[in-house]
C-alpha cells in the first residue's frame, strides 16, 4: 500500500504510455478495446490513490488540491468513454466505416491523448504543460480525422490549424512568463517551476506579465473553444468519433481550463499586472451569448451539443472571472458536472446516431417511443445540461447567478438572458427528438448502459446532496483561487 | 560583449521579419518554398549567433536541426510532393498583396509597441528579440489567413513557429523548451505532410482548400 501512495502520480503517467505501446503492437480490435478499459480503468484507480496520499511536490511533479478534482475527473471520465467506445467501434465495424487497421490506430492514440492530458495536469513546469497540452491535442487532431470523409477532413483541418495558432500563442505566453521571472528566480529549469513562480511572482515585471497572460489566455482559450477562437469545436465534435466527441467536451476543455486557472492564480499574486477576471468575464460571457443564440440554428445533433460544451466553457470562464469563494465554487461544481452531463450525453447521442443511421435532428424523432432507453436518457441529460433543477447544473448556475445579482447586477441580466435563451433552444430541440412522431429505422442497437447511468446517477445525486467532504474540498480550493 | 553581439543579434532577427515579408507576397508555391527555406537559414544563423553570445552549446543542436530540417528537408519533400500533386501553379490570395502588405506593416509596427513597451524592464537585448519574434509570429499568422492553399498554410505555420524558436532561443538559459519546440515542429510537420495531405489527395483532386469549404457540415 505505501509503495502504491509512493508511486501513484508515476502510475497514472506510466500506465497510458505501457498501454499505448502494447495497443500499437497488438493486432486484433476485441482484445484491443478490453485491453483500452483495463488501462483506462487502472489509471483511475491510480488517480483514485492520490487522496490516500501523494508525494510531496517536486520541480516535475505538482499534486495539490486543485488539480487533484481535475485528474480523478479525468480519468474517471477516460475509463467510461473507453467502455461506450468498446460498444461503439464495435459497431462502426460492423457498418464499415472503420477498418481494423484503423482501429489500432484509434486505441493507441486513445492512450496516448489520455496520457497527454494526466501528463499536463501533473506537472510543475509551465513548458512540460504546454508540451502536454500539444501532445493530447495532435492525438485528438489524428482521431478526429480517422472517418476520412470530405467532413472529417476539413474538421481535423480546420482544428489543427486553430489549435496549433492557438498553442503556438500559448508557448509565446509561456516564454513570457519565463522572461518575467528571470530576473528574479534565476536562469534554468526554477524559472518554469509553477510553485516556485507562485512564490516569487509579486516580484515579477507587471508589464510583461500582463502580455503573457493575455496571449496564455487567447491561446488556452482557443483549446478551450471561447468565443471568437471556437471555430474548430463544432467541426470536431460532429465528425470525429462519438467517444472522441465525448473526452473533447468533457476533458480537453477541461485541462485548457486548469491551465488558464493556473496562470489566474499567478497573476492573482501580482497586483501591478492587470486583474485577468475582467478578461475572462468578457470572454466568457460573449462565448455564453454567442453559443446560446447559435443553438437554435442547429441541425445536426452532435453540433447542437458542441454549441452547448462553448455555451458552458462561457459559464465557467464567467465564474472563475467573476472569482470569490462562491463565484469558484459554482464554476467548480459547474465544471464537474458539465463534464459529467455532456459526456454521458455524447454517449447517448452516439449510440442513437448509430442507430438512426443519421446525425441529422430531422431524421431523429420520437426517441422515447422507438428506443425508450435511449430516449429517456436523453431527456434527462439535456434537462440536466439546460439547468433544471434539481440536477447538478441547476445548483451551479443557481449559486453563479445568485453571487451575481449581489456583486454585478449588469452582468448577471446578461448571464441569464444568455442561460434562458440556451435552455429554451434546448428543450425546443428535445421536443421534437424524443417526444416528435418516431421517423427512420427504429431497430434495437446494443447500449453500453454502465457509462451513461453511472455518469447522469452522479449529476442527480450531486443536485440533491453534495457530501460535506466534497463541499469543504471544493471551498478550500475556492479560496486557494482566490 | 554588448556592442558587436547585440548589433548582430538584432540584424539577424531584423532579416528574419523581412524574410517574412517576402513570403507574404509570394504568389507561386515553388518561390514560397524558396523563402521558407531562406527563412529557416536565417533563422540558423540567428538561434546559432544566439548560442555563440550565450556560450550555450545546447541551442547550437537548435540551429542544427533549424538548417537540416527546416531549410533543406522539408522544403525539398515540399517540392517533390507539389511537383506529385501538379499543383506548382499560382497560388490565388484571398486578399490582395498590396492590403496584405499593408497588415503585414501593421502587425509589425503594432508588435514592436507591445513588446517594447511591455519589456521595457527587461534587458535591450531580450527586449529586441521578442519584438521581432512576435512580428515573425503574427506575419506567419497572416500568411496562413491569406492563403487557401494547404501547402502554403503549412509553410505558413512553419514560418510561425520559427518566430517561437527565435523568442525562445533569446529567453536566456530557456530550458527543455528549444528542444521540445524543435522536435514538436518537426512532428507537425509530418503529420501535415504525411498524412492531411496524402489524405486529401486521395480523396480530393485538389488540395484547395476551399474545395474543402464546400463541404460544410451544416449545408443540407
Amino acid at each position: 500500500m505505501s509503495w502504491l501512495l509512493g508511486h501513484n502520480v508515476a502510475l497514472i503517467l506510466t500506465i497510458p504510455a505501457v498501454t499505448a505501446l502494447v495497443l500499437t503492437l497488438l493486432p486484433g480490435y476485441r482484445l484491443s478495446a478490453k485491453l483500452n478499459v483495463a488501462g483506462s480503468l487502472l489509471t483511475f484507480l491510480a488517480a483514485l490513490s492520490l487522496f490516500a496520499g501523494h508525494p510531496p511536490a517536486d520541480p516535475f511533479v505538482l499534486v495539490d488540491d486543485l488539480n487533484i478534482v481535475f485528474i480523478v475527473l479525468n480519468t474517471f471520465v477516460g475509463f467510461t468513454t473507453s467502455l461506450f467506445s468498446m460498444s461503439y467501434i464495435g459497431h462502426e465495424l460492423e457498418t464499415g466505416r472503420l477498418t481494423p487497421t484503423y482501429l489500432r490506430f484509434y486505441h493507441a492514440m486513445y492512450q496516448v491523448m489520455m496520457f497527454g492530458m494526466n501528463l499536463a495536469l501533473l506537472v510543475n513546469n509551465i513548458g512540460l504543460m504546454w508540451a502536454a497540452i500539444e501532445l493530447a491535442t495532435l492525438a485528438t487532431v489524428l482521431m478526429v480525422g480517422i472517418y476520412r470523409t470530405h467532413e472529417a477532413l476539413e474538421a481535423a483541418w480546420k482544428y489543427f490549424i486553430l489549435a496549433s495558432v492557438g498553442i503556438a500563442f500559448a508557448l509565446f505566453g509561456t516564454i513570457l512568463v519565463y522572461m518575467a521571472a528571470l530576473p528574479v528566480v534565476g536562469e534554468g529549469l526554477k524559472a518554469m517551476t509553477w510553485t516556485v513562480l507562485l512564490s516569487k511572482a509579486s516580484e515579477f515585471e507587471p508589464s510583461l506579465l500582463s502580455v503573457a497572460f493575455i496571449f496564455l489566455l487567447l491561446g488556452y482559450g482557443t483549446k478551450a473553444g471561447l468565443v471568437p477562437v471556437h471555430a474548430w469545436l463544432p467541426d470536431a465534435h460532429a465528425e470525429g468519433p462519438t467517444p472522441i466527441s465525448a473526452v473533447l467536451s468533457g476533458l480537453l476543455l477541461n485541462v485548457a481550463l486548469y491551465a488558464i486557472l493556473r496562470f489566474k492564480m499567478l497573476m492573482a499574486r501580482n497586483h501591478a499586472a492587470i486583474s485577468p477576471g475582467p478578461l475572462m468575464i468578457a470572454l466568457g460571457l460573449v462565448s455564453l451569448l454567442f453559443a446560446a443564440f447559435m443553438l437554435y440554428r442547429r441541425r445536426d445533433i452532435k453540433r447542437l451539443f458542441a454549441y452547448s460544451s462553448i455555451e458552458h466553457m462561457g459559464i465557467i470562464v464567467f465564474a472563475f472571472g467573476m472569482g470569490g469563494p462562491l463565484a469558484n465554487f459554482a464554476g467548480l461544481l459547474q465544471m464537474t458536472m458539465h463534464s459529467l452531463t455532456k459526456s454521458a450525453i455524447f454517449f447517448v447521442v452516439g449510440h442513437i446516431a448509430q442507430a438512426k443511421g443519421s446525425q441529422k435532428i430531422a431524421d431523429i424523432q420520437g426517441l422515447t417511443q422507438s428506443h425508450p432507453l435511449l430516449g429517456w436518457s436523453l431527456v434527462v441529460g439535456v434537462l440536466a445540461i439546460a439547468g433544471m433543477p434539481p440536477l447538478g447544473i441547476f445548483m451551479s448556475e443557481f449559486l453563479l447567478v445568485t453571487t451575481t445579482f449581489v456583486r454585478a447586477p449588469l452582468l448577471a441580466v446578461l448571464l441569464v438572458l444568455g442561460l434562458t435563451v440556451a435552455f429554451g433552444a434546448l428543450l425546443l430541440r428535445l421536443q421534437s427528438v424524443a417526444f416528435g412522431m418516431p421517423q427512420g429505422k427504429v431497430a434495437p442497437v446494443r447500449v453500453s448502459v454502465l457509462p451513461i447511468f453511472a455518469h447522469l446517477g452522479l449529476v442527480a445525486i450531486a443536485g440533491v446532496y453534495l457530501s460535506p467532504m466534497l463541499v469543504h474540498w471544493f471551498q478550500h480550493v475556492s479560496i486557494m483561487l482566490g | 560583449m554588448h556592442g558587436i553581439a547585440f548589433d548582430v543579434a538584432h540584424l539577424l532577427a531584423g532579416c528574419l521579419v523581412l524574410v517574412s515579408f517576402l513570403m507574404l507576397y509570394q504568389d507561386r508555391l515553388y518561390s514560397l518554398l524558396n523563402t521558407y527555406a531562406l527563412h529557416a537559414t536565417v533563422l540558423f544563423l540567428s538561434v546559432a549567433w544566439q548560442a555563440y553570445i550565450q556560450n550555450a552549446p545546447d541551442l547550437y543542436v537548435t540551429a542544427g536541426i533549424a538548417l537540416v530540417f527546416k531549410a533543406i528537408i522539408i522544403p525539398v519533400a515540399l517540392h517533390r510532393m507539389i511537383v506529385k500533386l501538379g499543383i506548382h501553379r499560382e497560388i490565388e490570395t484571398v486578399v490582395g498583396t498590396g492590403p496584405t502588405m499593408l497588415a503585414g506593416m501593421g502587425l509589425v509596427g503594432l508588435s514592436l509597441v507591445v513588446m517594447l513597451h511591455a519589456a521595457a524592464g527587461a534587458n535591450l537585448m531580450a527586449r529586441e528579440d521578442l519584438a521581432f519574434a512576435l512580428a515573425v509570429i503574427l506575419l506567419g499568422l497572416l500568411i496562413m489567413v491569406t492563403r487557401r492553399n494547404a501547402v502554403s498554410q503549412v509553410v505558413g505555420f512553419m514560418s510561425l513557429e520559427n518566430g517561437l524558436i527565435l523568442a525562445a532561443a533569446g529567453a536566456k538559459g530557456m530550458p527543455l523548451v528549444v528542444e521540445m519546440s524543435v522536435a514538436f515542429s518537426i512532428l507537425i510537420a509530418f503529420i501535415v505532410i504525411g498524412i492531411f495531405l496524402f489524405r486529401i489527395r486521395e480523396r480530393f483532386d485538389t488540395v484547395d482548400l476551399q474545395a474543402l469549404d464546400r463541404f460544410r457540415g451544416e449545408r443540407q
